[in-house]
């Protein structure tokens, strides 16, 4: 290539990313600006009257492990929001667990339903996403509770005669949260695994593979990307989820969502409130890094 | 090779869908298949070639009739618990793995111990000549590499039989010739019995010690090369393999009585009925008029070692003759000169229609 064409190639580049100015624009002040501001406000000083006094302080920060003890006069760890976070994580991971064992299979059953009907099953899976989340939350809420459809047709039934405590439980959020992520899983595993060349499973039957350990090593290996992907798309918005955790979960199985929520409503600690923000966005970034570096980990090392 | 039968299908039926759209891909199929044999299934496509591969594989179970491998009953056994191994016509290469992974898949699955399998392998990679690209992705590969590192992974586990599903069909000609000689080459070095299944007859001719011609789901006809070329059973087969003339007429006591009312010496034939014969083109010779059947020169098509000269008979029948091209290249005939035909000894072969 000739350097004339080199550069008008170059040229053309760039006159191809000046195009995307107006997107990145509208990305610098509607994402990292918030972001800047949320910052921003984590050092702040409280005002009992809710905002902030812009007056620089640790505080936020601080009160994210500790508490103030007015007895004691000094901080105390906070246990309460060590427990928050610890089942924010906790359900999260049991969620995309779920949400992958529950969606494999049924990406695997579209994938493998003739071309024609597939798309239809895809609709059918994207369905729930027409309705508002709040609705849906509400309608698990009416299954789950001790009058609702599950109790009544279990109590018909006679295998139980009290009703299952199972709303305002973690159980009730984790099914929740199952439900509402399912999609989230569901489609990027179905988009690898379609692609997914079957032929590879006769050859590894007849290379002697069982079926559980082609699943093993032929199938999960290849569909990996989308694993990862649905699990992260899972994953994050599970940990700041804030509608299930606070209908189902009874307010008093808190996750940080509702805990950040708290602080700026009626804890009226906005620095406290922000400085969550952060640390949230600090946990989901650390969970990813370590998720993407062990999902990696195994690319290229020798297995005989 | 031996006697000793490795393979054995007994009245295999193989039947797709339900009712009156039900085809059957496999007819009442009965073959034996020798132990270190180079066994051809011949035919063309929807002829039931692959169908029949894909059972003795086990990834189809049959609807009626029995496979046999060295004698005990395998048609219900699952693909994983036979000792048979495929080469896939796409190769099906494992993309997560690397060119020796996939090699070693099959010894793994079989427990075979770390040692064994990490010599094994390497004595594939050595086999195959691929030695250099051992921690490749196959996806780095040639169409040519890729062949070899499916032929690898399935010869490593030592199977009993191995089974190729047009394996050369998506190389160009080039590197289909040197396959070839490769694939005979493993399978003399081996010894493994290969059951090689192709729609290309030459790929068949060159290559197999016997050769099944498969039509509509029947096995036509089983032989050598030559006994395939040269003693064709019936039409199918005559047509399928090679090209042909075919002549038809009245049979009477060692000879076809044609439509012009010339006669054609067919030893052996019995005097009764209709009977068609089959005659090579190389087997055509032209003589004087007077010294043979009378023929027009039609078309003459050069192919530079030899020239097709399309002749017609009296009552119209056209039958090819190849020549060896002079070296001037002319033949030496002209459109619509009046000659003899006469075909070489024992070249008239009787067909079943």
């Amino acid at each position: 290539m000739s350097p004339a064409e080199e550069n008008a190639i170059k040229t053309s580049a760039r006159n191809g990313w000046l195009l995307s100015l107006p997107a990145l624009v509208m990305l610098a002040f509607a994402a990292t600006g918030p972001l800047l501001i949320v910052v921003w406000y984590s050092f702040l000083t409280a005002n009992d009257t809710g905002n902030v006094i812009h007056q620089f302080s640790t505080e936020g920060w601080v009160g994210i492990l500790f508490t103030y003890d007015i007895f004691e006069d000094g901080w105390v760890l906070a246990d309460a929001h060590l427990t928050i976070f610890w089942r924010s994580v906790w359900l999260s991971l049991v969620t995309t667990a779920l949400t992958f064992a529950i969606g494999f299979p049924t990406a695997w059953f579209i994938a493998t339903r003739p071309a024609k009907e597939r798309a239809l099953w895809l609709f059918l899976i994207t369905i729930p996403f027409w309705t508002n989340l709040l609705i849906r939350t509400f309608a698990i809420n009416e299954v789950i509770r001790n009058e609702g459809l599950l109790n009544t047709l279990l109590i018909w039934a006679g295998v139980i005669e009290v009703p299952l405590q199972i709303n305002y439980t973690e159980t009730a959020v984790l099914i929740g949260m199952t439900y509402v992520y399912l999609p989230l899983m569901v489609l990027p595993l179905y988009a690898t695994i379609e692609r997914f060349d079957m032929r590879l499973l006769e050859a590894s039957y007849d290379l002697y593979a069982s079926r559980w350990r082609t699943l093993r090593r032929v199938i999960l290996p290849i569909v990996k990307p989308g694993i990862i992907a649905g699990s992260i798309l899972v994953f994050v918005p599970s940990l700041g989820a804030y509608v299930t955790p606070r209908i189902l979960g009874g307010g008093k199985n808190m996750m940080i969502g509702n805990f950040i929520e708290l602080q700026f409503l009626q804890g009226k600690n906005w620095p406290l409130g922000a400085a969550l923000s952060v640390t949230l966005l600090i946990i989901v970034t650390a969970a990813l890094l370590v998720y993407v570096k062990v999902a990696n980990r195994d690319r290229g090392a020798g297995h005989g | 090779m031996s006697d000793t039968v490795t393979i054995s299908a007994r009245n295999v039926v193989k039947a797709f869908g339900q009712g009156a759209g039900q085809v059957r891909a496999l007819d009442d199929v009965s073959v034996n298949i020798r132990q270190g044999e180079f066994f051809t299934l011949l035919g063309p496509s929807g002829c039931g070639k692959t169908t029949l591969l894909r059972l003795i594989a086990g990834f189809e179970m049959p609807t009626g009739g029995t496979i046999l491998l060295d004698g005990a009953d395998i048609t219900t056994q699952p693909p994983n618990k036979r000792p048979v191994n495929t080469v896939f016509q796409s190769y099906a290469l494992f993309p997560h793995l690397t060119v020796a992974q996939n090699i070693a898949f099959g010894l793994e699955m079989l427990g075979k111990p770390a040692s064994e399998v990490k010599a094994r392998t390497a004595a594939m990679l050595a086999l195959v000549k691929l030695e250099a690209m051992a921690g490749r992705k196959t996806s780095q590969l040639s169409g040519g590499q890729q062949q070899r590192v499916a032929l690898a992974r399935a010869l490593a586990p030592q199977p009993k039989v191995l089974l190729l599903d047009e394996p050369l069909s998506a190389l160009d000609l080039k590197l289909r010739k040197e396959m070839q000689i490769e694939l005979k080459r493993l399978q003399l070095e081996t010894g493994i019995t290969f059951i090689f299944v192709t729609h290309d007859q030459e790929e068949a001719l060159t290559m197999s010690d016997r050769i099944a011609v498969m039509s509509a789901g029947k096995i036509q006809q089983v032989g050598s090369a030559k006994e395939i070329y040269i003693h064709p059973k019936n039409r199918f087969v005559a047509s399928f393999i090679g090209e042909t003339n075919f002549l038809h007429g009245k049979a009477e006591a060692g000879a076809l009585r044609l439509g012009t009312g010339e006669r054609v010496e067919v030893p052996g034939l019995a005097a009764g009925g209709e009977a068609t014969v089959s005659v090579r083109p190389e087997q055509v010779r032209l003589v004087l008029p007077s010294d043979g059947l009378k023929a027009t020169v039609g078309a003459l098509v050069y192919f530079g070692t030899d020239t097709h000269c399309h002749l017609h008979l009296a009552d119209g029948t056209e039958v090819v003759a190849r020549l060896q091209s002079p070296a001037t290249g002319e033949a030496g005939l002209a459109q619509g000169q009046a000659v003899g035909l006469r075909f070489a000894e024992g070249a008239v072969q009787r067909v079943e229609d």
